[in-house]
């Protein structure tokens, strides 16, 4: 179905064959979410070495909105620097998918999306709490994560 | 002289959304009554009427309005009485919904009969609503919660209930009239005789029920009985609690306040007669009023003729989706052990992606584990589709979603 403002090629595909899909074991970062609406969960992993996201990967059930964004969030930040990543924003994930337009138009679809994202913010905030005692860090991303949508 | 079909059909122009065009100018097909149905206008009008010509607070003041609001307000409770066949209309309690009568006997009798080592019995396809008040009770209490399973089939394995019930341990048995995903009908007679022999009380949760079948409380004999009126035409925020009189009057009170006393003192209290004891605070007296006349409209059309016409839309619709190749329907293949619910996976397509795509063509269905997660994980599915019917749809609303539920499938290039 052409244009249709969801369901597009790219995100088809994406959720047939998921990028970065699978665990790491004892992965630095472990970060498990869920979305209460629908029951999907998600686990995050990552590995961080010089201060740099080093592996990524996810695993999980969810809808295609919800494994396109883990996918393409995955690739997004594998290989970035921390502080880059920490900066990341919702924008940047959405328009990379053509998924802008679910801000405004589904307040539902829009918590498939960002769970990736949540989990993301969540999972370094813990990183900067427990590892790096960087408070100041920590605080912004946990409010960030908080406040996503 | 109108065939049944058409007599059904007719109804629809007292349901004024029914009416509406959603989306690219789509007819509303709205399949999604399990969570709530929609409302006539008998209903809507009876609640305007009452905040337009009679709004005032119930049994309190003395004046005109006072006592025309009162008046209707205790009327529901007799036309609920008669709708359930109770005799006495005192053993009717309004409260919020069905979350809200489970809760109110999971803390008024459970905390003055549950203690130590003692088993509440549940099972598998519950809503939440009818699981989690028993899991704080049972961790609060160090008591034990059991589930019946279900088999391959959808339905309870009641087997295990007599294992149980042999402890002497049990104290109650609590379970769904009609699962609101797999749409079974439990065996009510066999579980609450099974209950009664063993001395144990029994809960049942109606939400799923009373909408859509006729239900004699006389002759089921279990000790408390729950819904809500929102699931059968009524507003949201009004439900209904029975239990026999006897059982109510020993029971302590769930909340305190205004409605609820005879008399307050300083540090005692003694509580009002039935239903009052557990009516505290002002209640939702435009809602109940309102629910008078969906009751009202159910009992014209008459309950049996509703579940005959639920049941033919739900062979229809089970003949239809069976067509479609990679459509997995969950429950009971056998219509008559089912009522009007139908829960589904469309091959890997996950049940949002399902339900965003279907709602183009204007299709409301719902997606999610619908409040029954413990069930989701025996189904080993996170969510699952769920299709479900009353009085208002028709058999042209179900080929609506079949041809839907092929746009799907070339969405994922199925
Ligand atoms: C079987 C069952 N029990 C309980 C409930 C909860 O009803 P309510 O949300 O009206 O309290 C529902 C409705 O979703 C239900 O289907």
């Amino acid at each position: 179905m052409s244009g249709d403002p969801i369901y597009t090629e790219m995100i088809i595909e994406y959720s047939r064959n998921p990028s970065n899909f699978g665990k790491i074991a004892d992965a630095h970062i472990h970060q498990h979410d869920a979305n209460p609406l629908c029951g999907d969960t998600i686990d995050l992993y990552l590995n961080i070495e010089d201060n740099k996201i080093s592996e990524v990967k996810f695993d999980g059930h969810g809808c295609a909105i919800c494994m396109a964004c883990c996918s393409v969030l995955t690739e997004m930040i594998k290989g970035k620097n921390l502080d880059d990543v920490k900066k990341f924003d919702k924008d940047e994930l959405l328009s990379e998918l053509g998924l802008q337009h679910l801000v405004k138009t589904s307040p539902v679809r829009i918590k498939c999306a960002l769970l990736s994202l949540k989990s993301l913010k969540f999972g370094i905030y813990s990183y900067f709490v427990d590892k790096m005692k960087d408070s100041e860090s920590a605080g912004n991303l946990n409010e960030e994560a908080a406040n996503l949508y | 002289m109108q065939s049944t079909a058409d007599a059904f059909e007719d109804l629809r122009k007292d349901f004024p959304v029914l009416n509406r065009r959603v989306r690219d100018n789509k007819k509303l097909v709205y399949f999604d009554n399990a969570a709530t149905t929609q409302k006539p206008n008998q209903v809507i009008d009876a609640i305007s009427d009452y905040y337009q010509n009679y709004n005032s607070n119930i049994h309190r003041a003395v004046h005109a309005l006072a006592e025309e609001s009162t008046e209707a307000f205790e009327n529901t409770r007799d036309i609920v009485a008669k709708f359930l066949n109770v005799e006495d209309s005192r053993e009717i309690i309004f409260v919020r919904g069905t979350t809200e009568g489970i809760n109110l006997v999971a803390y008024a009798w459970g905390r003055d009969n549950v203690k130590e080592g003692d088993i509440i019995v549940t099972t598998e396809y519950e809503h939440h609503s009818n699981i989690v008040p028993w899991q704080l009770l049972t961790q609060e209490k160090k008591a034990q919660l059991k589930y019946i399973d279900i088999d391959d089939n959808g339905e309870l394995m009641l087997d295990q209930l007599d294992d149980y019930l042999s402890t002497g341990k049990v104290k109650l048995v609590t379970f769904s009239h009609m699962s609101n995903v797999l749409g079974t009908i439990s065996p009510v007679e066999e579980i609450v005789s099974k209950c009664k022999n063993a001395g144990v009380k029994v809960l049942i949760d109606a939400a799923q029920s009373v909408p859509h079948m006729k239900v004699n409380l006389n002759e089921i004999g279990c000790d408390f009985f729950v819904f809500s009126g929102h699931k059968m035409l009524g507003p949201t925020g009004v439900g209904v609690l029975w239990a026999k009189k006897e059982v109510l009057e020993k029971m302590s009170p769930f909340l305190g306040g205004g409605d609820m006393i005879r008399e307050v003192h300083k540090y005692e209290t003694t509580w009002n007669d039935l239903p009052y004891k557990f009516e505290a605070g002002t209640p939702n007296i435009a809602d109940v009023i309102g629910f008078a006349k969906a009751i009202e409209y159910l009992e014209k059309i008459g309950m049996d003729n509703i579940r005959n016409h639920e049941l033919e839309l739900t062979k229809y619709a089970l003949e239809e989706m069976k067509k479609i190749p990679g459509l997995t329907l969950y429950g009971t293949k056998e219509p008559e052990k089912r009522g009007g619910v139908i829960s589904f996976n469309f091959n890997s397509v996950h049940p949002h992606d399902v339900g965003t795509i279907i709602d183009k063509d204007g299709v409301a269905i719902r997606s999610g584990h619908h409040c029954a997660q413990v069930l989701m994980e025996k189904l080993n599915v996170a969510a699952t589709n769920r299709a479900s019917f009353y009085i208002y749809n028709t058999k042209e609303e179900i080929d609506v979603l079949i041809a839907a539920l092929q746009n799907v499938a070339k969405v994922f290039k199925l």
